[in-house]
């Protein structure tokens, strides 16, 4: 009988455990961290609560939501993307340019998607043929792509789309009084959680970054995940220059693009994706992304000084990676 | 005069894990003296060279510095003490002068300001020293340095450090001819000035060349110590082999079919002319000294690295590598040394581990069934008997035999034609390399062709049906089963001029 009274206050912890395993304890310190922040914000000014404002916090991570979504796809090979937000900048003017062009919002959108096809499998050419660290590479093509951006649009405000039944709907729509921005979220995030979770190619791309030489000699192309995965957040970053073109009514060369990068990298190292690649998971980056909306939108109902949220947001991203390394325990001598 | 001896070691041990490095080897190192040792790979010399110069600690035994019993918890400790080990490739700084690398943390200065005039006059009268002048300029970069001239940096830190005790560790592997002796001419001088040399190396000329005394190693423990001038190179191979590990090696019937690979000139950037075949039910072992090409070749062989003439045939076709996806869907498959490094993911778990191989296989539209992934991961682990608590293990979280079982899981599960294993028992216990050597015994009984690394030679002997011999880079000879001996292989691999 001791013996089983014995067992059962060990199966406890373990128990607990073992939940505590599933559900990840990056994505529990996650959660913990914004109750406290709804907590204290909610405390301070009850307006937080509002359906509206709720709903506003949605449908402003929605892009920088699926960025981040990507940007973990990215981080998991082991790479990061600076260009996310500068490709945004550039497909949102191209899809409102060719919309006022054409009239037509699908061929809009169309142009843009295949040019974030087209701005992705540059970033994949140049790391893998170039052998340009991805952090040189897209930092070039940041800097590049925002050009361009600039250089088609004069450096202005592009077209107006508020007229366009497709284009209001994915701005201010809803589909049972949810805004579609959130299920544009959704479904991106989702998407990559199916693949990552139950295909080959997602298998794959843990093995990439957890180990490319094991990778490598277990006759895995590692070149074409490379490229293709550059060109996916290519073709998502279109996706949310798109939505950028729809909620302004205007294609937007850099207003409303700029520090998406920052922001998406930082919600997926918030979220728990490792900088060497191999570790992270979808569900930990979206939990960041409404980490870091409900923080915004705090900081603003709060009424504090908007120049703060990129002290915290730069903040954040040091903190995340310091807890990061030192959860991986290793002690290095020079640069990390 | 006081006792000639500076350095002694006195019955140190050391445990790696499950192996037992050093079993109570003793040595004497006397000034004005060369004392050699000798070994197989794995005997216990870099292992005694880093206690001495202070990576590891010894478990057991003392070491003394001119009869003061000492402890070298640091690389530093061992500096001070004035034991200084000179390795292969000596950290050097690219961009700074040979002068800078030599004083580096101990760089003279006149008031607050770097002194680099007085610097290189002091490096001057070192090189005039020790006899180096026009060898090496003070003010040259590291980064044009030859590893002639590397080694050279070390050996002038190691003076200027007042060390007094000054270990190679197979200093002429990267010289050439003319280098090597400049070096035996720099050894010479040593022990003139009274330090004691304690030097390193396979190769019996140079051995006999430079040595006073000769310490021969096996398994960690000392076999015996000949003064150079009255032993010879027959005595000093007997002493190096002689291990008896037979009762490891199971021996089923194996039925030798049609040639599942083969080389033909085989000419990459470490090695050249390399010909030979592997057939279905054989084992086929490369054997040598660390450093003779043999992991390069089977990095080629798997297309990790470029084969700059000669052709790989794979059941008679010839295989056209870009990189090592051509080699696996070709049937090829390549457990590397490096296992860590190169073959797992650490993070991940067994099963994850063992079905990366097989996961393009299983997929429908790309999506992998994980009930089917869990019943292949579960099958191999029980066939080769991979201890682990579930197949959602992390792979780094068991033993390295463990780890290997898993690797060479990997591979069944995609029932390669051809397995190359480089070194599949390094860092390995006893048990299990029972284990891996009955799996290979079995996969070759089945018709796998076979082709193992190993730098041990019960090893080779045990399991191979023919071995075939190199010594840098090239093919020394080829062997079969029943005409082999340790002799035979080591004097291939070692001696310059054999048959």
């Amino acid at each position: 009988m001791t013996a089983t009274a014995a067992e059962t206050a060990v199966s406890h912890p373990s128990t607990f455990r073992r939940a505590l395993a599933t559900i990840g304890v990056q994505n529990v310190s996650l959660l913990l961290a914004l109750a406290a922040l709804v907590a204290f914000i909610g405390v301070q000014n009850s307006n937080f609560f509002y359906a509206s404002n709720i709903a506003t916090i949605g449908t402003t991570v929605a892009i920088v939501g699926v960025l981040a979504v990507v940007q973990t796809v990215v981080m998991l090979l082991g790479g990061l993307d600076i260009s996310v937000g500068s490709q945004a900048g550039l497909t949102s003017v191209v899809s409102a340019m060719v919309f006022m062009s054409t009239g037509s919002a699908l061929a809009g959108i169309a142009a843009a998607l295949v040019l974030g096809l087209c701005t992705g499998l540059l970033n994949g050419v140049v790391i893998i043929y170039g052998r340009v660290n991805a952090v040189i590479a897209t930092l070039a093509t940041f800097a590049a792509y925002r050009g361009v951006a600039n250089l088609v649009s004069n450096g202005r405000a592009q077209g107006y789309t508020g007229m366009n039944h497709l284009f209001v709907f994915l701005a201010r729509g809803d589909i049972l009084g949810i805004p579609a921005l959130i299920w544009i979220l959704l479904l991106v995030a989702l998407l990559v959680q199916l693949m990552l979770h139950f295909t080959d190619i997602g298998r794959n791309i843990y093995a990439v970054g957890g180990n490319a030489t094991a990778a490598r000699l277990a006759g895995i192309p590692l070149n074409r995940y490379i490229i293709g995965i550059y060109m996916l957040v290519g073709v998502v970053a279109a996706l949310a220059g798109i939505l950028l073109t729809a909620r302004t009514g205007s294609g937007q060369p850099t207003s409303g693009s700029q520090g998406l990068e920052l922001q998406s990298i930082t919600a997926a190292a918030l979220g728990g994706v490792s900088l060497q690649g191999g570790r992270g998971t979808i569900v930990g980056t979206i939990l960041a992304v409404i980490l870091l909306g409900v923080l915004e939108n705090g900081l603003i109902i709060l009424n504090v000084n908007s120049f703060w949220q990129d002290i915290a947001q730069g903040a954040l991203l040091v903190i995340a990676v310091v807890i990061q390394q030192r959860r991986a325990g290793g002690r290095g001598v020079g640069l990390p | 005069m006081t006792d000639p001896v500076v350095l002694k070691m006195e019955n140190v041990a050391k445990r790696f894990g499950a192996v037992q490095a050093l079993r109570g080897v003793s040595l004497s190192a006397r000034r004005g003296e060369v004392l050699a040792l000798m070994g197989e790979n794995g005997a216990g010399k870099s292992t005694l060279l880093r206690l001495m110069s202070g990576v590891h600690q010894p478990d057991e035994g003392s070491i003394t510095v001119d009869g003061q019993t000492v402890i070298f918890a640091t690389p530093h400790a061992a500096r001070e003490s004035g034991v200084r080990v000179v390795v292969q490739e000596p950290e050097i700084i690219p961009d700074v002068s040979v002068a800078e690398n030599v004083y580096a943390g101990a760089l003279p200065r006149r008031g607050r300001l770097f002194d680099r005039t007085g610097l290189y006059a002091q490096v001057a009268k070192d090189l005039a020293r020790y006899g180096f002048t026009g060898v090496i300029r003070p003010e040259q970069l590291g980064r044009t340095l030859s590893p002639a001239q590397r080694q050279i940096v070390e050996i002038l830190r190691a003076l200027t450090g007042g060390a007094r005790i000054i270990a190679f560790d197979e200093p002429t592997s990267s010289l050439s001819d003319h280098e090597v002796e400049s070096l035996f001419r720099l050894i010479t001088q040593l022990t003139v000035e009274g330090i004691a040399v304690i030097y390193v190396s396979h190769r019996m000329k140079e051995i006999f060349r430079v040595a006073t005394r000769i310490l021969v190693l096996r398994d960690g423990a000392s076999v015996g110590e000949r003064i150079a001038a009255e032993t010879n190179d027959g005595e000093l191979v007997r002493m190096m082999v002689g291990r008896d590990l037979s009762a490891l090696f199971p021996r089923s019937p194996r039925q030798i079919g049609r040639t599942v690979l083969r080389l033909r000139d085989v000419t990459t950037e470490d090695v050249s002319g390399i010909s030979f075949e592997v057939r279905a039910g054989e084992v086929v072992a490369l054997a040598g000294l660390v450093g003779a090409g043999r992991t390069e070749l089977a990095h080629a062989v798997i297309g990790d690295t470029p084969i700059l003439s000669g052709s790989v045939e794979v059941e008679e076709k010839p295989l056209h590598l870009r990189s090592p996806r051509d080699a696996v869907r070709a049937g090829l498959a390549l457990a590397p040394e490096e296992r860590k490094q190169q073959a797992l993911l650490m993070k991940r778990s067994v099963r994850d581990n063992i079905c990366l191989s097989v996961l393009s296989r299983l997929q429908k539209f790309h999506i992998v069934s994980r009930a089917e992934e869990s019943r292949i991961a579960r099958r191999y682990v029980a066939e080769l008997r991979v201890r682990t608590p579930t197949i959602e293990q992390e792979v780094s979280t068991l033993s390295g035999g463990n780890q290997q079982k898993t690797v060479l899981a990997r591979w069944l599960a995609r029932q390669a034609k051809l397995l190359i294993l480089d070194e599949p028992t390094r860092g390995v216990d006893v048990g299990a390399k029972a284990d891996i050597y009955a799996i290979i015994d079995k996969l070759a009984a089945e018709g796998s062709a076979i082709l193992v690394i190993s730098s041990e030679l019960p090893e080779v002997l045990g399991l191979a049906d023919r071995i075939i011999v190199m010594q840098g880079g090239r093919m020394r000879g080829e062997l079969t089963r029943d005409e082999a001996t340790e002799e035979k292989i080591l004097s291939l691999a070692i001696l310059e001029d054999a048959a």
